[in-house]
């Protein structure tokens, strides 16, 4: 009896392990967190400047709100968590400070390209300015919602991804400023990471010792997710 | 010790492939229908044979595009190693000899058996394991494989793998081999389905390895 009920586990193991319902879970989740130690291991330098910009028209706009979200009158840009220095940023605070540009071909989850030249403050330039210290993590909201009473799209990155030469808070695409379509009035951008981790429609960046997860992370969709 | 037709470590792996590329071309189509087309944004490739083309849902595993990268990413290693065992075994076991297609032995037999299975050659020519165009087939069902995995990496890693990724023409160009070498497996499968089907005598060789030979070239 009791062999019966252990062959019989060991056949349904397989079937209970890979459920694609929750792939971030069981056997499944386990091969996510071993590609993931191959993904930091492979992580390099910049990525090669991309040839041909995309048309500004081709170039896929995704949210999750039912409209296209509109910048907030008041909006600033919320730098905080384990920091020394907790910021409250205007556009033009992040315009003043040290600035990055980049051509970089975008991969989104679903297979498709495109490319752009983007603008920005590098993250690192954020990180100095708060006098953050060896956070692993950096948890990214904004104010794209799916409804008012509901918290925004986010993601979370590693320390490594988030410190890379090019990942920026970017303010400019295709030398003209942010559009509503593609995050204004600042987004995440870089060249490692899939279109999703990128978060547009930034409210605040916050320096953690844990990761939070994300919207689509919290789904099902890998966390770590480098290109 | 005499050799059987189909030695253990060939059979093993064989078998384990089957799992394996199923589960990886099934994951496969389902995360191409997330966006089954090719080329950039705003430059597509629409002369790029099967463009557009949704898969039906009997070909596809993992639900989703979440589950089915997944599933993609977890037997992606099970493929890859045992396809290493089997390279390994073939180079140093040397079947590599009577399994691989070699052109100056082989291109005239395999052309030969092609008339063959045409009517238009009354004999079939000589063969000794394999004919002429199975170790063809065989050979290039390999060769699709190898193409699969590094196109692969490439679409998966196209930043980091950035000089794989150059190799095929870009990210892009990646995504383009990566499936049209599965469409050229599944044909092989197809074809190598039926011959098991009309050639059934020796499919229990593959599963108990056949009768042991006699050492040949002494």
């Amino acid at each position: 009896m009791k062999r019966r009920d252990a062959l019989r586990a060991i056949a349904g193991l397989p079937l209970v392990a890979c459920d694609t319902s929750k792939p971030n879970k069981g056997a499944l989740g386990g091969m996510e967190r071993f590609n993931e130690k191959l993904e930091r291991a492979l992580q390099g330098g910049r990525a090669p400047t991309a040839d041909e910009r995309t048309p500004m028209d081709d170039f896929p706009g995704y949210h999750i709100a039912p409209e296209v979200p509109q910048v907030p009158d008041d909006w600033k840009l919320i730098v905080g968590g384990r920091v020394a220095k907790p910021l409250a940023l205007t556009l033009a605070d992040l315009r003043a400070m040290p600035r990055i540009e980049s051509r970089i071909e975008h991969h989104c989850v679903e297979g498709w390209s495109a490319v752009a030249d983007w603008a920005g403050v590098p993250l690192s330039e954020i990180a100095k300015a708060c006098g953050e210290k060896e956070n692993p993590y950096v948890e990214f909201r904004s104010f794209d919602a799916p409804s008012f009473n509901e918290r925004g799209y986010w993601s979370s990155w590693d320390r490594e991804s988030a410190f890379h030469p090019q990942t920026m808070l970017a303010y400019e695409m295709n030398g003209a400023p942010l559009t509503a379509k593609h995050g204004a009035p600042v987004r995440l951008y870089g060249s490692i990471k899939l279109g999703y981790k990128m978060v547009k429609y930034l409210t605040e960046v916050s320096f953690l010792d844990r990761r939070t997860g994300g919207y689509w992370e919290n789904q099902g969709y890998e966390w770590f997710a480098g290109t | 010790m005499p050799r059987r037709p189909q030695p253990l470590l060939i059979r093993l792996t064989h078998w384990i492939n089957v799992p394996a590329f199923i589960v990886m071309a099934m994951s496969g189509l389902q995360i191409w229908i997330a966006y089954p087309f090719f080329g950039p944004r705003g430059a597509m490739w629409d002369w790029v044979p099967l463009s557009g083309w949704m898969p039906p849902e009997w070909m596809r595993a993992g639900q989703w595009l979440a589950g089915a990268r997944h599933l993609h990413f977890a037997f992606i290693w099970l493929f890859v190693i045992n396809g290493l065992v089997y390279v390994v075994y073939l180079v140093v076991s040397g079947q590599r000899r009577r399994r691989l297609f070699w052109p100056p032995r082989d291109l005239r037999p395999a052309v030969q058996q092609f008339l063959y299975y045409v009517r238009l050659r009354k004999q079939a020519p000589a063969k000794d394991l394999y004919n002429g165009l199975q170790r063809a087939a065989y050979t290039s069902a390999l060769v699709l494989g190898v193409l699969e995995v590094l196109s692969g990496f490439a679409v998966w890693k196209p930043v980091q793998l950035s000089w794989l990724a150059a190799m095929f023409g870009g990210y892009d160009g990646a995504r383009v081999v990566h499936f049209l070498a599965l469409i050229g497996l599944l044909l092989f499968l197809v074809a190598h389905v039926v011959m098991v089907i009309i050639h059934w005598r020796q499919f229990p060789n593959m599963i108990t390895g056949g009768t042991p030979e006699p050492e040949e070239e002494a």
